[in-house]
């Protein structure tokens, strides 16, 4: 049986730039990022940029997890524990 | 019949140099670009500015060029990205160590600094460069540019200097003889000009009689990676593949753009004339890449491309005027047409007004210049 509200699954917390945010089991490290506020990454003159296609086609949503730099984090399902940081 | 006191053919950054100097010596300068202005062989280096030492007349001219380019530094608009990140000649062992000694001789010779560095100080230089290397020589003067901005600042200066004699650029149009002080282009215009400076890349379609190969090479570009490297790192090795005149060889050779992204070469081919993308020798070109940078394993790579260097036999380009007193070329510059580019812009105005030479223009002359085998 489908649950009709998500948030009702089971929640894992991921670090987002140091803060603990507590999402939902299957959600993107997109919306990790997206729940914290947070931008992917910083362009090269310095604005932030976000999620935008979704589907990992555009790279907007680069971000470092777990040390590695320029993850499409609209591609990768959060972890317990996952550290993330606005990729610089 | 249009006239100039001196017509560029070919708006690469050669060219664009030639402009932007016979212009502020006063002279009338016109500029004929067929295709694109820096879009052939400047838009596809690196923008490695480096003194050469593989002969006396490369390291000469290679110097002069490199000391106008810092002349130039605060000239230069930002989009030029000017770094002054040194070139670090890394030795993998004991034998390219005594080579780095001999090179820091070289360097000292021609007042160039240079400074040793053995292993522990190149680890600490370079972090992510792997262990047990065995030092490198660190050419602090070295820089880098972006080459399509810096053509297009060239052409810029030309055109904004002699408010009464502007030069003026003809873009779109192709020249298709040039001789006795007249061009004549595709559509049969004749444009007439005290001298005919030829810049036209591996194109010698005006001038079959020199002895040019095209040698392809690859590159590559990374998303950012800012601190990953900190100095243009060049394998002490290059020189040998470099200089090897028909096989097809690769070398490390990485650096770091302003922005982090990594710039990584490089490849020589020869006789390959199409610019695909050749994986085999990308294949080589990474593995070498990886041997000296391991972590660079794990990059991402976002764009890889090809590009022809203009290839003379004895390596030297060839900068003067030719049998024809109206013609003169600067052209075969290999890999060092960026570098070259200002260097080779004050010799053709000194054969031009007929001064005195800041360098000894002789061993680029092209009377000189092996002629093609019959």
């Amino acid at each position: 049986m489908h649950d009709s509200d998500p948030l009702n699954h089971g929640h894992l917390l991921v670090v987002v730039n140091g803060r603990s945010i507590p999402m939902p089991e299957g959600s993107t490290v997109a919306a990790a990022l997206l729940t914290a506020n947070a931008p992917c990454r910083t362009s090269v003159a310095g604005e932030p940029r976000t999620a935008l296609c979704g589907m990992g086609i555009c790279f907007e949503c680069r971000a470092v997890i777990d040390g590695v730099p320029h993850q499409r984090s609209c591609q990768i399902p959060c972890r317990d524990g996952m550290e993330v940081e606005t990729q610089p | 019949m249009d006239s100039y006191d001196v017509l560029i053919l070919g708006a690469g950054i050669v060219g664009a140099a030639c402009a932007c100097e016979c212009a502020a010596a006063g002279l009338r300068v016109g500029i004929i670009e067929p295709g694109v202005t820096g879009g052939a062989a400047s838009a596809a280096g690196m923008g490695h500015l480096v003194v050469m030492d593989d002969s006396p007349a490369q390291l000469a001219l290679s110097r002069f060029s490199r000391e106008l380019w810092r002349d130039l530094q605060n000239q230069l608009p930002p989009q030029v990205e000017f770094e002054q990140r040194g070139t670090l000649w890394v030795a993998a062992d004991a034998e390219e160590m005594d080579e780095v000694l001999a090179k820091h001789r070289t360097y000292g010779s021609m007042a160039a600094a240079s400074e040793v560095l053995d292993e522990a100080a190149l680890h600490e230089a370079e972090p992510n460069l792997r262990s047990g290397l065995a030092g490198a020589l660190l050419v602090p003067h070295d820089a880098v540019i972006y080459p399509p901005a810096a053509t297009a600042y060239f052409l810029a200066s030309a055109l904004r200097q002699n408010a009464n004699r502007p030069a003026k650029l003809l873009r779109g149009v192709r020249p298709v003889k040039a001789a006795d002080g007249v061009v004549t282009l595709q559509d049969g215009t004749r444009i007439a000009a005290g001298n005919i400076v030829i810049a036209t890349g591996v194109d010698t379609t005006l001038v079959p009689w020199l002895n040019l190969q095209k040698r392809k090479g690859h590159l590559v570009i990374t998303d950012r990676y800012p601190r990953f490297v900190h100095h243009q790192l060049v394998e002490l090795g290059y020189l040998k593949s470099a200089h090897k005149l028909t096989e097809d060889s690769v070398a490390f050779n990485v650096q770091p753009r302003q922005n982090g992204q990594l710039l990584i070469g490089s490849s020589r081919q020869y006789g390959d004339l199409s610019s695909e993308i050749d994986p085999g020798i990308l294949g080589k070109m990474m593995e070498r890449a990886v041997g000296y940078l391991p972590s660079l394993q794990s990059v991402s790579v976002l764009r890889v491309w090809t590009g022809f260097r203009a290839a003379t036999p004895d390596k030297l380009p060839v900068i003067g005027p030719t049998l024809d007193p109206s013609i003169l070329v600067a052209m075969g510059f290999e890999g060092l047409g960026i570098t070259n580019a200002p260097g080779a812009a004050r010799l053709i105005l000194s054969h031009i007004l007929q001064q005195e030479f800041p360098i000894d223009p002789a061993p680029y002359l092209p009377s000189l210049a092996p002629v093609l085998h019959a």
